[in-house]
């Protein structure tokens, strides 16, 4: 028997008989006895915590992807990033982790002004001035927009570069069954939209990805200018490392920006839980989606913070509201906070500015294998996509053998017949280098590669 | 006599110095000042003009703020302090379901491990991590008493929406165009938000005297356009459906589905399943019933499990196990798609399964049992103070109303809540359900202690004395607390949402 039950027996008795019972069941006699389980749960007993340490080992050690095995160079939204020692204690601080939704300010005041300094920070990466209290991860976001577009246009047809990242695409797709939006792609050419392709008339949103998931810093004025055109919404999914010192949504002239947080402070998890970072022009703001920190004063004219804004939410509007968003990823937001508090205004710009001579660096050694090629000739920022002489998944394979994670396959990330690559995508492979890959795991890198695609 | 309050389940101690404002990290900031450091990696350093053609760069810098690691400690330690949590004091937040959280399984989840790996990495290295999801796949099954499960909603709203797309995938599957969905006025906010990004109406259907779905009623509003009803069983009044076979069959000869909002599954651990209820969708809050803590407002996960015949619309990719004993990603046969970025919140999902295999099936049956026990004591505790909404055997949750306080002393249930505060706990849950005038909504959690509820129990009947001797202090209250209460409405008419805005 283990557990966190501070009963004892002499209390349960106590309790029991104030309630004039004689057992817990009786607590329970009013549920219809057709229904009552009778032979408890089918589960193992409860182990010990050293005992289930145990199991969890077991699980550990058949990872052979942790990072002690192998060097990241897998990205697509999920980066290898410091993260250091200040931040992982701060962000682990259980004030903050075990911690409710802040729906009392006044006991609530520091995951409120964490909230309210991350907004600051996601306002002024994204270039827009209204930034909300964090989505579940950027493919959600991306789906919350779509239906701000919605709202904000009266329409429902979404164009979206293939440029997009496949699973957010996939994501939009999977929502889209409910809202009724109509769905429209546009192929890459040369790791490029060509937005000239398709027919954007009654479109209530142009979606881009900057850079696109290929890493591919596309002309965002083209986008923009479809935008116009149709008085659609612009929606920029973009990278917010780059961001440091790429241009912003904002100034690309979008009306909504969103993100993946993770980079800030998350490591790679598996996945999640990450950050779905959201941002929208002052237009825009009664229908932006889950929650958003103001500024107040309290009575005695303090300053003060509070979740505002609330008539659009779920609790209140019900089936009127705009999202239906209550629990969000504030510990990751705080996380982000942090990670940026502790990089700074410089800091962000290096790590941008490494991770971009990281990556060039290992796309013109890698290049120089023979049979290795380029998927886009277009300039790209820390990711490319490099078609190799055979089988991305094989190539992938070996390479982890000798300790290299040395990207993700296009066939795995993307599929059959999606049309972000011209052709085969079965031998491109999608690659990405952050501030924490050296120059001998470059060089590693490159030797590896080389003698798989022997 | 053991239920004499014993110090300690309160924060009235909490180390909170003064009343003075936290400076925003952006006043902080001095120019020059940093704390970043970054490896060496001996890349070259091409310069970055060199590496991005100049349309795409940024003429300006983006401002973020300059301080010192000695600086950003010192500020989110003290905005740490300036936070209530579990791990400071009692937290009866009902619906909210904050009960404490095992360290045990944070440490679970910050092994390199599992929190190291990517999540595109290939199969054949991310074994471990395959059979854990299949594993607590399997066992939220048992749980809940459905088939399979996807494990991708990120939270509990999440799962409601990705259920509503499986109902509507299994009704077109059929030929089957339905269009509402009935939900009782009890309900959560997110239910009706999510019926209507499921692409559904909303028919409302109404409480009887007793807190309960009134079965005549619902059974009016059931036709062949009817897709199916979502419950919350025990419902939000904290109170078990007693009527819930006849509704599944109700609902079930209409040609309707059942899905259960799993927000109060925690009561019902061990006693009784959904699947057995009748219910055909499931979604679970793992950041409820199985401990995994909140962080503020999330990461939560909301998991979603279905019948046999819903089975192959699930989400994909799903962990599975294939016939020679390894894992893979296999997506269902008529699945809706993905609707998560990657696997779901994955770090929340192995903190819930390190949970479940220390309770065991024991062990999570007295989980309900105690979260039970504790809730209708302090129901009865408190009954001359603030009488229970409806006076019956309640769930995990008591539902008491300060009708009485409010009609002869003008004290409402909000300031209850927030005097509640000044004496070191958490408010409970105020103006919830709808259906209740002056709701307080008291979820005390089974890792609460008798010595803490009676505590709480005399916390709340000190604040019923002040109503008489002082009402005037309690529409004031709290005081003692970091900040004393907030204008909201001003902060919703002059809109500060970030720093510059603040300067503007």
């Amino acid at each position: 028997m283990a557990d966190y039950l501070p009963h004892t027996k002499e209390d349960l008795d106590e309790m029991l008989e104030f309630l004039g019972m004689d057992s817990l069941e009786q607590l329970f006699a009013h549920i219809p006895a057709a229904v009552r389980l009778t032979q408890g749960l089918d589960l193992e007993p409860g182990m010990s915590e050293p005992d289930v340490a145990e199991v969890f080992a077991r699980y550990t050690s058949a990872n052979g992807a942790q990072a002690s095995h192998l060097t990241c160079f897998a990205g697509a939204g999920a980066y290898d990033h410091e993260v250091p020692a200040v931040v992982k204690m701060l962000s682990s601080r259980s004030e903050f982790v075990t911690a409710y939704t802040p729906y009392q300010p006044e006991v609530a005041q520091g995951v409120l002004q964490a909230i309210f300094e991350y907004q600051t920070l996601v306002s002024r990466l994204s270039g827009l001035p209204i930034a909300n209290a964090s989505l579940y991860d950027a493919a959600t976001a991306l789906v919350e927009a779509l239906n701000m577009a919605s709202g904000a246009t009266g329409r429902e047809k979404m164009v979206i570069s293939a440029g997009v990242h496949p699973h957010w695409r996939e994501v939009v797709r999977t929502f889209a069954q409910g809202t009724g939006h109509e769905i429209v792609e546009v192929p890459l050419k040369d790791g490029v939209t060509d937005w000239a392709s398709v027919d954007a008339s009654g479109a209530a949103a142009i979606v881009a990805a900057y850079p696109n998931y290929l890493g591919v810093m596309e002309d965002m004025s083209a986008a923009k200018q479809l935008s116009l055109d149709n008085d659609a919404l612009l929606v920029l999914g973009a990278d917010p490392v780059a961001a440091g010192v790429l241009k912003t949504a904002g100034q690309w002239g979008a009306d909504v920006f969103v993100g993946e947080g993770q980079p800030f402070g998350t490591p790679l998890a598996f996945g999640g839980p990450y950050l779905g970072l959201f941002a929208c022009t002052i237009e825009q703001i009664r229908r932006l989606p889950g929650r958003i920190v103001g500024e107040t004063v309290d009575s005695n004219d303090r300053r003060a913070f509070v979740t505002t804004l609330r008539a659009r939410e779920q609790d209140i509007r019900r089936e009127k509201a705009t999202s239906n968003v209550c629990t969000n990823q504030t510990l990751m937001a705080v996380t982000a906070a942090i990670q940026l508090g502790w990089l700074g205004t410089y800091g962000l710009r290096e790590v941008a500015t490494r991770c971009a001579q990281g990556a060039h660096f290992l796309f013109d050694e890698a290049l120089k294998i023979e049979g290795v090629t380029a998927v886009s000739s277009q300039p790209f920022f820390r990711e490319f996509a490099l078609r190799l002489p055979k089988n991305a998944s094989e190539v992938l394979r070996q390479m982890a053998g000798d300790g290299v994670l040395g990207g993700l396959a296009l066939s795995a990330l993307a599929g059959d017949g999606d049309r972000s690559i011209e052709g085969s995508l079965e031998n491109v492979v999608l690659v990405t280098v952050t501030e924490r890959r050296t120059r001998e795991q470059i060089d590693r890198y490159v030797d590896v590669l080389r003698r798989a695609v022997r | 006599m053991r239920a004499q309050a014993q110090p300690g389940g309160r924060a009235a101690s909490a180390p909170i110095l003064g009343h003075e404002i936290e400076p925003t990290i952006f006043e902080m900031s001095v120019a020059g000042r940093s704390a970043y450091q970054l490896r060496t990696t001996n890349v070259p350093a091409t310069p970055l003009a060199q590496l991005v053609p100049s349309a795409h760069l940024n003429d300006d810098v983006i401002a973020l703020a300059e301080v010192s690691e000695r600086d950003l400690v010192a500020h989110f330690t003290r905005l740490s302090h300036r936070q209530f949590s579990v791990d400071l004091g009692a937290y009866p937040l009902g619906s909210c379901t904050m009960k404490y959280n095992p360290k045990f399984c944070d440490a679970i989840a910050a092994d390199p491990g599992l929190n190291s790996v990517h999540p595109g990495a290939p199969a054949e290295l991310i074994q471990g991590w395959l059979e854990l999801l299949v594993t607590l796949e399997e066992k939220l099954c048992l749980i809940t008493g459905m088939s399979a499960a996807t494990l991708q909603p990120a939270a509990g709203a999440a799962g409601e929406l990705t259920g509503l797309l499986l109902m509507r995938a299994f009704h077109t599957a059929n030929g089957d165009a339905r269009t509402r969905v009935l939900i009782p006025d009890s309900a959560h906010g997110t239910n009706p938000a999510s019926v209507t990004l499921g692409g559904y109406e909303v028919t409302t259907i109404p409480s009887n005297d007793r807190g309960l779905v009134d079965l005549e009623a619902l059974k009016a509003a059931l036709g062949p356009d009817v897709a199916g009803i979502m419950l919350t069983n025990p419902n939000t009044v904290g109170l078990f459906e007693e009527d819930i076979t006849e509704i599944a069959s109700a609902v079930h000869e209409a040609g309707g589905l059942l899905y259960y909002d799993g927000a109060n599954l925690n009561a019902i651990l061990g006693a009784v399943r959904p699947g057995d209820m009748g219910f055909d969708i499931v979604h679970m809050n793992l950041h409820k019933t199985f401990a995994t803590p909140h962080g503020g407002g999330g990461p939560g996960a909301g998991p979603v499990a279905v019948s046999s015949r819903l089975a192959d619309f699930l989400p994909g990719p799903k962990a599975t196990r294939n016939e020679q004993g390894s894992f893979e990603w296999r997506t269902p046969a008529r699945s809706i798609g993905r609707v998560h970025g990657w696997h779901g919140n994955a770090m929340v999902l192995a903190r819930a399964l390190a949970y479940i295999d220390v309770h065991g099936g024991d062990g999570l049956t007295r989980v309900a049992q105690y979260a039970v026990l504790n809730a209708n004591w302090l129901k009865e505790r408190l009954r001359a103070t603030l009488p229970a909404a409806y006076d019956r055997v309640c769930m995990h949750e008591c539902v008491l109303t300060a009708t009485n306080l409010k009609s002869k002393y003008g004290i409402r249930g909000l300031d209850v809540a927030k005097a509640l505060l000044e004496e070191g706990f958490h408010s409970p849950t105020v103006y919830f359900p709808l259906i209740v005038d002056e709701a307080l909504m008291f979820e005390p959690t089974e890792t609460e202690s008798l010595q803490t509820l009676e505590a709480l129990a005399q916390a709340i009947e000190r604040i019923a004395e002040r109503a008489v001797t002082d009402p005037e202090s309690l529409h004031h209250a709290p005081q003692s607390t970091p900040v004393s209460r907030v204008d909201e409405a001003r902060a919703a008419r002059h809109l500060i949402s970030t720093e510059d805005a603040a300067a503007r």
